[in-house]
């Protein structure tokens, strides 16, 4: 079945295909990833997906507080998913929403299937995600900048954690949501998953797919994790090499 | 932290006598792995709402009352109308909610009740506008758990549906900036019917309508909102687990399959269906 277009002014996508940022229908924005930037914490990232700029920070496995919220056999995992009262066009307020609570969840639980607990009994791992600008897509780029994050604090993972947002417009399913294309589009499906173990760890959707773009979404989605993947671990390298060779120095 | 979907320290014993028991296709309350329990839907039990639901699934309940006022509209939608959604787990639902400020379940509940009405497109919006950029009709859709056997989410999210499709809204007279209410009254305009199914994961299971032993000792659990088209309109994953693509697309089937089931005894039961 064919789902009736949005009938806005300005089409998000022209008939050969073109989106209004001149991306096609399944590129991805411009990445830029960066680990280890910050000296106080166990590991930190850096992310930016076009317009959008996250930084994450971990610390841990360290004590966990409050005290009673230590698990016996397991360290619990934090998250903080905040957004920059300068993130967004208009200033957002600085105290947690509830959009920004909801996510924080779904974060916390796109992380945990991959991060080994059970290793560090009686501990809190803390990801802190901080969004320094807001382009759509930061749910998705802060949960693969939080995985570069806890792999650079050296936190053992059964796999890498990516998350791209897929979307509609005018009838396309399509990679990557910017801004404009998650206002006005017809739907927008952020996915989280293990690259290697091909399973999905966040899953939302907003607006409305068929089956068959339902299963599109989440094929594109996947290519658009491996190609994350792919610079996730170019960008732990390039920590590694750049600070051996920086040791060879001294 | 999270009261509603925390798996309890006993929970991987149960998960081994409970996987044990699911590969049988059986549930513990006799149902199949893909069957829902019982559904009742009460419409227009207070007066003084605009309109109100009860619905039961099992022993879960939730109950849905609204309220309409005339407000402003957002700045970037000057001619539609607005919906509101706030969720709260009374105590008297279970010994574990307290009452104050909704936790991040409760929070993730009532923003996932909200997308589905809100994301489907179904209600029309720029039919509840009345002088555009000026004024608009606001509808405030208040749910709250009365009883918890599990899937809350499913009764707080069919509450709130049946709430909308009985609701009235008075007809106004529009004479410049002046509004006049009237004694006639009009149903919310609301085109098709976006019914949420969860399923949840136990083991290696899929099961449809979760009860509350069975979330206790699931890993994950996932809402689907489709519409009768077959369109899904709002996906929400929740819990500490993952799932595979095949499994999301199976959840899909049954969501979309047990969602025309109910959609077919909601407007049995409420006697209205979208128009």
């Amino acid at each position: 079945m064919v789902e009736a277009v949005d009938s806005g002014s300005k089409p998000l996508l022209s008939p050969d295909g073109i989106r209004t940022d001149g991306r096609k229908i399944d590129e991805m924005r411009k990445v830029k990833m960066e680990v280890g930037l910050l000296k106080n914490c166990s590991g930190s990232a850096y992310i930016e997906q076009g317009k959008t700029k996250i930084i994450v920070a971990v610390h841990g496995p360290r004590e966990a507080h409050p005290k009673h919220l230590a698990q016996p056999g397991r360290a619990i995992l934090r998250t903080r998913y905040h957004m920059a009262p300068f993130s967004t066009s208009d200033r957002k307020s600085p105290a947690p929403s509830r959009r920004e609570i909801e996510i924080t969840k779904v974060i916390r639980e796109a992380l945990e299937p991959a991060v080994m607990l059970d290793e560090f009994p009686k501990t809190s791992i803390d990801v802190f995600i901080e969004v320094l600008q807001a382009d759509a897509g930061t749910r998705s780029a802060g949960i693969t900048a939080a995985a570069l994050a806890l792999a650079e604090a050296g936190i053992p993972m059964r796999d890498m954690v990516a998350a791209v947002a897929v979307g509609k417009l005018e009838g396309r399913v399509v990679m990557d949501l910017n801004e404009e294309e998650d206002e006005h589009g017809q739907a927008d499906m952020p996915v989280a998953m293990m690259p290697n173990v091909n399973r999905i760890t966040l899953l939302q959707l907003n607006g409305r797919l068929t089956r068959a773009e339902l299963e599109e979404g989440l094929s594109m989605a996947r290519r658009g994790v491996d190609q994350l993947y792919e610079m996730q671990k170019q960008a732990l390298r390039e920590k590694y090499t750049s600070s051996e060779s920086a040791q060879e120095e001294d | 932290m999270d009261s509603v979907n925390s798996i309890s320290e006993a929970a991987p014993l149960r998960l081994r006598d409970l996987n044990a028991v699911l590969a049988t296709g059986v549930r513990e309350d006799g149902r199949k792995l893909d069957e829902y329990r019982n559904i009742d839907i009460k419409t227009n039990l207070y007066e003084k709402a605009n309109g109100s639901a009860m619905v039961r699934i099992g022993n879960t309940v939730a109950v849905a009352g609204i309220k309409i006022a005339r407000g402003a509209p957002f700045p970037d939608t000057p001619n539609d109308g607005v919906l509101t959604v706030s969720l709260e787990l009374l105590p008297h639902a279970s010994p574990d909610f307290e009452p104050g400020p909704p936790d991040e379940g409760a929070i993730e509940m009532s923003r996932v009740v909200d997308r589905g009405l809100r994301e489907s497109k179904s209600i029309k919006y720029d039919e509840l506008c009345i002088i555009p950029g000026k004024s608009v009709w606001i509808i405030y859709v208040d749910v709250y758990a009365l009883d918890h056997d599990g899937n809350l989410q499913d009764a707080a999210g069919l509450a709130a549906l049946a709430a909308v499709l009985t609701a009235k809204l008075p007809e106004v007279k529009v004479e410049g900036d002046t509004v006049t209410e009237l004694e006639t009254k009009r149903p919310i305009p609301i085109v098709e019917t976006p019914v949420p199914v969860t399923v949840a994961k136990v083991g290696d299971h899929l099961l449809v309508d979760p009860s509350a032993a069975e979330e206790e000792v699931s890993s994950v659990r996932v809402t689907m909102t489709t519409i009768e088209s077959g369109v899904v309109a709002s996906i929400q994953k929740s819990g500490s687990d993952s799932i595979t693509m095949e499994e999301a697309l199976k959840i899909y089937d049954l969501a979309f399959a047990r969602a025309k089931e109910i959609r077919g005894k909601l407007t049995a039961a409420l006697g209205v269906s979208p128009a």
